[in-house]
């Protein structure tokens, strides 16, 4: 199998999975949604999960997330298990779950206060916050309610509030899924250059080639569920910081691009070529 | 069976039937209805008369089939005598003859009285249970069943039991309003509770918020709506029921005084009293529901 393609000698690893497997207990019998998932980040990386839907990318980010346990198999973020949700993980939702009720700061400084407050003063806690903001350009927007702002806005004030907790891992669930191809070209390029100037290892579900081909440094493809695992893992070796509009003529880019494409439509577009 | 119980739609919907009432009288006394337009705009009077003559026009047609109904009648008094005996009651609606002869503004004051302290229970109690039941999968199937048994019980079958334990009109009245008007916090709160968006515990979760932060940042406002709205319902009944009570219970209230006009066979103050029962359930509504405005976040 082309699992884990490079193996990793380096102590660098910031996330190891190890032979995970998810079922799902259901009316007609459970249901194996992962099997023998294994998977290696390291810091600093920039990790995609692509596949069809269903597949269990999601499911996958969510254990990682600590939201649900795996049904076997363990976890080690920095080489401590994984046992349940904490903010050691910055979890960027697709519908951005900001809440209300609280402004772009509030939001922001429930997440910091949850990790720095017992050694920080409320000044030191705000000036965290808005950093985080400044981070995402979003310092014009610090006191507005979520319903106020563009959804291209919420979706950087998720990423704002996920960044401030200093996560050791950045998970991202389709963040930009729901919005609009030009918004969410701007926000890959934006996160690209925080990516570069935090040095986040971030892990990313998405469905759309560009998307993970443009980010990654590794591009995990899955094949499809049920019993849903990890079928090649392809290395994105394109010089950093990328250029968008130059890359789309790039022939690495392109070849890279086609190799994503073959694996999801030729090889497993079908359940049953890929049991 | 709890999930029945709780998606009941009479109970978390709010109000569809009392909704065109109270367009109607919004138009009709709240001054807000005619602002002040902008300087250059001409003033919109067709805009004006269509929202506030249909309301008028039905006021009048009421008045006018009352006063034909009693033309010829005797013992139900006619729209102007009522309207000369309201004159009297509301001149001078705050003296006091004795326990039993006061001003209609007393008596109102009384009932009010009694609403707030049974429905403040109601909501004391009836909040903090619907958090309970609606969070913890177990207290709403074990309270789920006794809910649904005791909620359509009119509020005359509970006064006995509050008589026998408190051995006072008094208390009686205020226990029958509490229990009556628990309901339907008990279940909004409950449902409001069960319908916190998923992401939103999330987050909870990624953050690891503590309980108190949890039910503070998280459960309170996102429930906050669900609650009012049970909050509303739950005044309607209470101020529904306390006419009930009153009539049974005697003292000074609302209630009371439309059975001691009955006993005089003072119809035209009964009439007054409906009319004035009603504009304060309205009023109650509305305060309400200008409180549910501002914690409407969408």
């Amino acid at each position: 199998m082309l699992v884990n393609a490079t193996p990793s000698i380096n102590t660098r690893r910031t996330l190891q999975i190890e032979d995970v497997g998810m079922v799902f207990p259901t009316k007609r019998g459970p249901f194996v949604a992962l099997r023998d998932i294994n998977l290696e980040v390291l810091r600093g990386e920039f990790v995609t999960l692509i596949g069809h839907s269903g597949c269990g990318k999601s499911t996958l980010l969510n254990l990682v997330a600590g939201l649900t346990t795996p049904s076997s198999g363990i976890m080690l973020l920095q080489e401590r298990e994984l046992t349940g949700p904490g903010p050691d993980r910055g979890v960027v939702f697709q519908n951005h779950s900001l809440l209300p009720w609280l402004s772009c700061l509030d939001n922001v400084l429930l997440a910091v206060d949850r990790v720095f407050s017992e050694n920080e003063g409320k000044a030191q806690l705000r000036e965290r916050a808005l950093a985080a903001l400044d981070l995402v350009g979003m310092s014009h927007a610090v006191a507005k309610r979520p319903h106020e702002i563009s959804g291209g806005m919420k979706q950087r004030v998720g990423i704002a509030r996920a960044l401030a907790m200093e996560p050791k891992m950045l998970l991202m669930d389709e963040p930009f899924g729901a919005l609009d191809a030009l918004t969410r070209a701007r926000l890959q390029d934006e996160l690209m250059k925080i990516v570069a100037t935090t040095g986040a290892t971030v892990m990313m579900v998405t469905h759309d080639v560009d998307e993970a081909v443009l980010l990654s440094d590794r591009i995990v493809m899955m094949t499809n569920g049920p019993a849903a695992t990890i079928g090649e893992v392809l290395r994105v070796d394109l010089p950093r910081p990328r250029v968008r509009v130059a890359l789309a003529e790039n022939r690495d880019y392109v070849q890279y691009r086609k190799e994503v494409i073959d694996f999801l439509y030729m090889r497993h577009s079908h359940v049953e070529k890929a049991a | 069976m709890g999930r029945a119980l709780l998606d009941t739609p009479r109970d978390v919907a709010p109000p569809a039937d009392t909704a065109p009432v109270r367009r109607v009288s919004v138009v009709a006394v709240d001054p807000a209805a005619k602002p002040a337009p902008a300087p250059r705009e001409p003033f919109d009077w067709r805009g004006l008369g269509a929202r506030v003559l249909p309301p008028l026009g039905g006021v009048a047609l009421l008045i006018a089939v009352w006063a034909l109904a009693t033309q010829k009648s005797a013992s139900f008094p006619t729209p102007l005598a009522t309207f000369d005996a309201a004159v009297k009651l509301f001149s001078d609606p705050f003296y006091s003859n004795g326990p039993n002869d006061q001003g209609i503004g007393w008596n109102i004051l009384f009932s009010l009285q009694r609403v707030g302290l049974g429905f403040g229970l109601a909501a004391l109690v009836g909040i903090p249970l619907g958090f309970i039941i609606g969070r913890f999968t177990l207290f709403n199937r074990m309270l789920s069943p006794l809910i649904s048994v005791l909620k359509p019980v009119s509020p005359l079958a509970w006064l006995p039991i509050g008589l026998l334990v408190f051995k006072s009109a008094n208390p009686a009245a205020i226990w029958t309003i509490f229990i009556c008007s628990i309901w339907p916090m008990v279940i909004n709160t409950a449902v409001g509770v069960q319908k916190v968006p998923e992401d939103y515990l999330n987050v909870a979760r990624v953050l690891k918020l503590s309980e108190w932060k949890i039910a503070t940042r998280i459960l309170l406002p996102s429930v906050m709506p669900y609650m009012l709205t049970g909050v509303r319902l739950s005044v309607g009944t209470a101020w529904l029921v306390i006419v009930a009570a009153e009539m049974l219970t005697g003292g000074v209230g609302i209630g009371f005084w439309v059975w001691d006009e009955w006993n005089n066979l003072n119809v035209a103050h009964i009439i007054i009293a409906i009319f004035v029962i009603g504009a304060v359930g309205l009023l109650l509504e509305w305060s309400l529901l200008a409180v549910a405005r501002r914690f409407d976040y969408s």
